[in-house]
């Protein structure tokens, strides 16, 4: 009696989790359904010509390749960038996707997730030649870059006119000087981002790159070892700058890029002279301002000012870039679609959507937007591109170093507290 | 709940709780001899329930305690096991402290702050004043908008120089802080309490608003009989009889104060240079921005222990007299 009752309470227990099971219900996206081939493909261009562009894109490759279907996503960058982070911790990732190289691709690799295409895509990583570094691991190639883009100040030429600057500064000297112009003007000069943290490091960055030869910085992505001395001239450099007070009012909690209040946000809206950020900062202020224009034909870039005693070649820069990856498991057509989007054509038409900065070289005249077209030039003229410290070193070093340089920059953290943080937490990487 | 109902029958029980059970027990017999069936029933009826809260309470908190263990970047094998080392480091990191005081100093602002205001203006509201339920409905709105939206709301309002807080402080002629109140390490942790306080103070009205409703007429007639003015009425009787809404509000407040995370990531994200992080925030930022799940697990632990410490503490010490009063 006892244990029939048992019995029955275990199978209406099981009735129950099945009712629960059941209406949970489970999707199989398989890739492969019958005969026919399914590419998943996520991407961050979702917004008109670009959505559109890579629609036709993968019309393209599936009238090409009968039996394959390529299904798109198209996401908002952040949301996508969150997806991918479920997707990898899922182990369930799309078959073609954005990398970003450095630290975290080697994380991705490490984990076995990432398919190794040194071999299937070798006349593309030729084409794109040493920009294809960030995605090399051991001397494998893991990813096809498209899009790499330097970092360097995007400003107001009208504003610049106003507080009677002629020229861009060149040097660190120069720039402090122009701040100094600008303010007796009434013109906040630098607007930055410290809230997300990243956009202050990219100072800090700089500083390194001016400060550091570059096999310094080499020596250091690999050694995870910050005991030069110039590591500590780096942050000296942002202190520099710091103590003319560019920045505008509340700089440690603004934020990045969203909205009229973010640092983007008040370039766009004419609220101060200059911003330093990426190629990407012309789209991101043509998304904040109403007429879709940003700061329209007002916009001017010059790179990041030299410093005096820096160790570093003037013409080095800081940049970064995005790529194309393709999973372990994915179809043998998601790597001949990956070459696909590399290919002389895609990449010229993404140049000429002014979707980014190619990195196929018979693209690169087809960039019809004059600034980023100045800003493939100094790209290409680059001896060294180091890519962003923060991506390069993965994020939980990347992570330590950009919370340090936060508090330097609100005066709460000294040159060698950056570098001791930076330098505790890759030690705990070992 | 449940299986303490289907015990009962077996189980003499004391007279007093006798009692108290028999009159639901007439008005719905049990059938005689089908007690496997009843089981089976409730079994039925719970399993989804139970299978539910195992997905989403019990797992999660296992692979929580299981991840604190290991160092795991959030994907691929789980397999570097570093023992309490991930303890060690949260324990030691000066942010992850100042996050505890943080959330310590929220805790106690809360009850010393809003507990005085949040009574004044429930007792005056509790008068028979005009537009008595339009001031109510508005004292309580806040409290209704969602978190994510009051947040962003109060973080333009608060922005520097274009902000309307800076204007209006400009207005009375007063000089706002050069960084903005957000932007201040010193100023941030207040000014996010001040929102939250706006936020937080309809809820703690409402409550003691319905507490006072419990409070008999008869109470109040025969104080004013015995000559006792407004004051005295509210101080003797009022707030005494409040007292268990306000033990209860109290507990809330608490384990509110000390899961913060929703208006200090919009208002600051724990800046500036980390005035204002909170157990989770920092739980957050160690988990999915920095992907160190291992620290973050280890965080999520602690906080955990440390919020079920306290109200397990403020069950015994403080509330225990209000379950031993309904006895």
């Amino acid at each position: 009696m006892r244990s029939k009752t048992r019995g029955a309470a275990l199978a209406a227990l099981c009735a129950g989790a099945m009712l629960v099971a059941t209406a949970c219900g489970s999707d199989d996206d398989s890739s492969e359904s019958g005969d026919a081939t399914t590419i998943t493909w996520w991407h961050n261009s979702n917004n008109e010509p670009g959505m559109g562009y890579y629609e036709q894109v993968a019309k393209d490759f599936e009238a090409d390749h009968p039996g394959v279907k390529i299904e798109i996503s198209a996401m908002a960058h952040e949301d996508m960038v969150d997806k991918l982070d479920a997707a990898f911790q899922a182990g369930d990732i799309p078959d073609v996707y954005m990398e970003r190289g450095g630290g975290e691709l080697a994380d991705h690799v490490e984990a076995g997730m990432v398919k190794d295409i040194s071999d299937s895509a070798a006349e593309e990583i030729e084409k794109i030649g040493g920009s294809a570094g960030g995605w090399q691991i051991d001397g494998r190639t893991y990813g096809l870059p498209y899009s790499i883009g330097v970092v360097g100040f995007w400003y107001n030429t009208e504003l610049f006119e106003q507080a009677g600057i002629t020229e861009p500064p060149a040097t660190m000297d120069d720039l402090i000087a122009d701040v100094g112009k600008l303010q007796d003007a009434g013109i906040t000069p630098i607007s930055v981002g410290a809230g997300d943290k990243w956009p202050a490091a990219h100072y800090w960055y700089y500083g390194a790159l001016r400060a550091c030869p570059s096999d310094v910085l080499k020596d250091a992505v690999t050694s995870l070892d910050f005991s030069d001395a110039c590591f500590v001239k780096a942050g000296e450099i942002v202190e520099q700058l710091l103590a003319a007070e560019p920045f505008n009012k509340g700089f440690l909690t603004t934020k990045a890029q969203e909205g009229a209040t973010s640092a983007s946000g008040l370039l766009a809206t004419g609220k101060v002279a200059m911003e330093l950020a990426g190629h990407w900062e012309p789209g991101v202020m043509q998304g904040i301002t109403e007429d879709g224009k940003g700061l329209g034909d007002r916009t001017g870039w010059f790179p990041f000012p030299t410093v005096e005693g820096g160790q570093g070649d003037p013409a080095d820069a800081l940049g970064g870039g995005d790529a194309w990856a393709v999973a372990e498991e994915a179809p043998d057509e998601a790597v001949e679609f990956a070459r696909y989007l590399l290919s002389d054509e895609v990449q010229t038409g993404f140049a000429e959507n002014d979707m980014g900065l190619p990195t196929n070289p018979a693209a690169g005249d087809a960039v019809k937007d004059p600034a980023l077209a100045g800003l493939l030039e100094v790209r290409d003229a680059a001896p060294f591109v180091q890519l962003y410290f923060d991506t390069a070193f993965g994020t939980s070093v990347g992570g330590a170093m950009n919370d340090e340089i936060a508090l330097l920059f609100a005066g709460e953290a000294s040159p060698q507290d950056v570098v001791d943080a930076t330098q505790a937490a890759a030690d705990m990487e070992q | 709940m449940t299986d303490r109902g289907a015990a009962t029958d077996a189980v003499p029980v004391d007279p007093q709780e006798a009692t108290r059970r028999e009159e639901p027990r007439r008005v719905a017999p049990r059938p005689v001899g089908s007690g496997w069936r009843q089981r089976l029933e409730i079994a039925f009826f719970v399993t989804p329930a139970l299978a539910l809260m195992a997905v989403f309470v019990v797992w999660p908190v296992v692979s929580a305690v299981r991840m604190s263990f290991f160092r795991w970047k959030g994907f691929g094998p789980m397999d570097d096991f570093v023992g309490w080392s991930n303890y060690d480091l949260v324990l030691h990191d000066e942010v992850f402290r100042d996050a505890v005081a943080h959330n310590f100093t929220i805790v106690v602002l809360s009850i010393v702050v809003q507990l005085p205001l949040g009574l004044g203006v429930a007792l005056l509201l509790n008068r028979r004043i005009r537009a008595r339920g339009l001031l109510r409905t508005i004292v309580f709105v806040p409290y209704v908008l969602a978190e994510v939206i009051a947040g962003v709301v109060w973080y333009q309002l608060l922005q520097p120089e274009s902000g309307v807080v800076d204007g209006l402080v400009r207005a009375v002629g007063l000089t706002p802080p050069d960084q903005g109140f957000l932007g201040t390490p010193d100023l941030a942790l207040w000014t996010v309490f001040v929102v939250l306080t706006w936020k937080y103070l309809g809820l703690a009205i409402l409550l003691f608003l319905a507490g006072l409703q419990g409070v008999p007429d008869e109470l109040y007639e025969a104080a004013q009989l015995d000559g006792a003015g407004w004051w005295q009425v509210q101080r003797r009787i009022a707030i005494p009889l409040l007292a268990p809404t306000i033990r209860t509000w109290c507990f809330l407040s608490m384990i509110g104060s000390l899961q913060l995370f929703d208006m200090v990531w919009i208002l600051t994200g724990g800046g500036p240079a980390n005035a204002t992080t909170t157990m989770a925030t920092y739980l957050v930022s160690q988990g999915t921005q920095r992907h160190n799940y291992g620290i973050a697990g280890a965080a999520s632990v602690i906080l955990f222990v440390v919020g079920f410490v306290m109200a397990l503490a403020y069950q015994v010490f403080v509330l225990r007299r209000d379950t031993a009063v309904e006895r």
